[in-house]
């Protein structure tokens, strides 16, 4: 049997608005996969550090704050020198189209805006995401 | 004798129906309500006369003044802030020249939560949501040029509410106002903050203790101000459904109302002064239910529960914002439209001031121009559109009616359920709340993806669009080092015994029983930093974590 995916559902910065987060949560959670969720106001260093414990595959950052051209790379960089770089990061939030390349440059995998279907997400994942060795 | 709904059903529908089916097996509103296929006299209560009464008087269903939008109309009150102090008292200094007649403050991320803008917790948000504002140097430039005793202002803060108040309060000092005459709103409400928002400083119950301590301030030396603006905006857009958002705010309600009488305040020393703020989403006729079903209920529970004796303090006066959750980033100039029918329900409503969205906010912060046409909307609601020139007209729609009566039921349902668990703080100890948002807005998120509700251009006639690029950008880092900049200089400058002596002497009033905002007047008087009075407040009362219920 395939080791289930373990996916960390992280909220960075000071931004209160989880309910994108949650609803994230619940669908991987009903999709199969295991899922933690960080809870809110966190700094880069407390996610990189959930997700090393909890040993994750992939990190979910939910930003709504219009903080994510700091927070994102924030936490790339911290995943890399805790060489832990293979965790797949991607998220969602109030994103401007046009800042999504320079993200995905930065080593986010994916971005989803609002709007998008709970669904594509699930089956991004499904071809994105392997569990990591 | 006139035909009955029965006989109807019977004969010219059941034939129509067997040629001609409806298109749906069930109607319902946007939360999921059934909604029948006629209404009639039938449906609407016994006691229909008792239930509405007039304007200006109890139970006040048809609204809290006796002339309403014929006396003066709502306050058209635009939300604004981003950047420096500078930066929103210019747009603040525009939208007073566009004939806006109230100010609403955003604060920015770090505000909320009680962290100065050269914070490493504030990296990447100083100025991006609202506006940095670190002290009261601050505050005197973001109201640089507006008479206080004149512009009503509202604030929207809350677990670090005290503080801002305290800024605020200072300011209209050093601006030589009488406090007496200084009016205006702040949110304040914190048992929404860990129902749905999540910007709060320190735990329920001392943050209970705070609100209260600032009531009862207000309530003997700002008179006019009112120190609380009980939300459920923020409930709806965190998933709720309308019930639930009319039933977690009036129960919000009722517990501040229950720890002031507790402190020993007279009801109607302070209900007075007690505010609402609902939400306008998108079914247009149940959001006008909401408002009509909110007004008897706070003017039942208030007079009933509570023994107000004053008309003043049965009165539910709202402010009404659109639904920023309803408008969507694909094909923005739809939600013009959106926003256009859903500040026509507050209106219908019987709000008492009202901001309205603009269409580019899901994407980011909304330009000029879009903030011009969002003012632009009220204003043609309320000069063009002749709605405003009686009142309540709703009032004795069978469908109206029936719907007010059936949200305020079912709202008095949840109010008693948090009764039971021994009312609102213990009921969000318990994540009662919490859960009902999760499983509403979950099960919206399904309806959506299978089509049982549409929105326009994102899960239905969709098109192909480039993306807007005209948007408003805030240089955050560029922020961040002039607010930095203004901190060290401050630091320098300012007396530090002053400092010192003004944090320890609140400490030493958290610490007790005394009311802590002399204490926290004295601090902002002595430019003591948002987290410096914060770390006090914390230090103290210790932190909040949300327990991530999903």
């Amino acid at each position: 049997m395939q080791k289930k995916l373990r996916i960390l559902i992280g909220k960075p910065g000071l931004d209160g608005h989880d309910r994108g987060a949650k609803i994230i949560a619940r669908t991987l959670r009903d999709a199969g996969y295991e899922v933690i969720y960080s809870g809110l106001h966190q700094t880069p260093e407390m996610i990189v550090n959930t997700a090393i414990q909890e040993d994750v595959d992939a990190i979910g950052l939910s930003i709504l704050s219009g903080a994510h051209n700091y927070l994102f790379p924030a936490v790339i960089k911290l995943l890399k020198a805790n060489k832990a770089e293979d965790v797949v990061v991607f998220g969602g939030g109030i994103i401007p189209e046009d800042e999504i390349a320079g993200l995905k440059k930065e080593g986010v995998a994916e971005i989803f805006t609002p709007g998008a279907d709970t669904r594509d997400i699930v089956k991004w994942i499904e071809s994105n995401v392997q569990p990591r060795i | 004798m006139t035909k009955n709904l029965k006989e109807w059903e019977e004969g010219t529908l059941k034939s129509f129906l067997a040629k001609a089916p409806e298109s749906q097996k069930e109607f319902t509103t946007l939360s999921s309500e059934p909604i029948e296929r006629l209404y009639t006299a039938d449906q609407v209560g016994q006691n229909h006369q008792e239930d509405i009464g007039f304007p200006g008087e109890y139970p006040f269903t048809r609204g809290v003044y006796p002339t309403m939008y014929r006396g003066k109309l709502w306050t058209m009150r635009q939300f604004a802030g981003f950047g420096t102090p500078e930066d929103t008292n210019t747009r603040f200094h525009y939208l007073l020249s566009q004939g806006q007649t109230g100010l609403s403050t955003a604060f920015h991320f770090p505000t909320l939560m009680g962290y100065d803008s050269d914070s490493p917790r504030s990296r990447g948000e100083v100025g991006v949501c609202g506006v940095a504002v670190d002290s009261l140097a601050d505050m005197e430039i973001l109201f640089k040029g507006i008479p206080l005793e004149k512009v009503t202002v509202s604030m929207t803060i809350n677990g670090p509410a005290s503080i801002l108040l305290a800024f605020y309060l200072a300011n209209a000092e050093k601006q030589k106002c009488d406090l007496k005459k200084v009016g205006g709103t702040i949110q304040n409400d914190v048992l929404k903050e860990y129902i749905a928002q999540n910007s709060y400083l320190v735990p329920p119950d001392p943050a209970m203790r705070i609100v209260v301590d600032m009531i009862e301030y207000c309530s003997q030396h700002v008179p006019k101000w009112n120190p609380i603006s009980i939300s459920g905006y923020h409930i709806r857009e965190a998933g709720s459904t309308a019930v639930q958002e009319l039933a977690f705010t009036i129960a919000d309600g009722v517990a501040y109302v229950d720890a002031c009488i507790k402190r020993g305040l007279d009801v109607d020393s302070f209900a007075p002064r007690l505010s609402y703020f609902f939400n306008a989403h998108m079914d247009f006729f149940e959001e006008v239910a909401k408002y009509r079903a909110a007004r008897r209920l706070w003017a039942r529970l208030m007079k009933e529960r509570f023994g107000a004796k004053k008309a003043e303090s049965m009165k539910c006066r709202f402010h009404v914002q659109t639904a920023g959750c309803s408008l969507t980033a694909q094909q923005p100039e739809n939600n013009i439209i959106r926003t256009t029918l859903q500040a026509l329900s507050a209106v219908l409503g019987g709000c008492q001031s009202l901001h309205t969205n603009s269409m580019d906010e899901t994407l980011a912060l909304p330009t000029e121009k879009a903030v011009q046409i969002a003012l632009r909307t009220q204003q043609v609601i309320a000069f063009e559109s002749g709605v405003t020139n009686t009142i309540d007209p709703l009032a004795g729609s069978y469908f109206v009616e029936a719907l007010t009566d059936k949200m305020e039921k079912e709202a008095m349902a949840y109010i008693e359920k948090i009764d039971s668990l021994g009312g609102m703080v213990e009921a969000i100890k318990k994540g009662f709340p919490q859960m009902e948002i999760v499983l509403a807005s979950h099960k919206y998120q399904n309806q959506l993806e299978k089509k049982e509700k549409i929105v326009v251009g994102v899960n239905e006639f969709i098109t192909d669009e480039k993306p807007n690029t005209d948007l408003l950008k805030v240089d955050s880092e560029a922020v961040t080092k002039k607010q930095t900049e203004r901190l060290n200089a401050l630091k320098a400058k300012r007396d530090s015994e002053k400092v010192n002596a003004g944090l320890a002497a609140l400490k030493a009033s958290a610490s007790s029983k005394t009311n802590i905002f002399p204490d926290l007047l004295a601090c902002a008087h002595a430019y003591c930093t948002v987290e410096e009075i914060s770390n006090v407040l914390r230090g103290v009362f210790g932190e909040y974590h949300d327990p991530g219920i999903y």
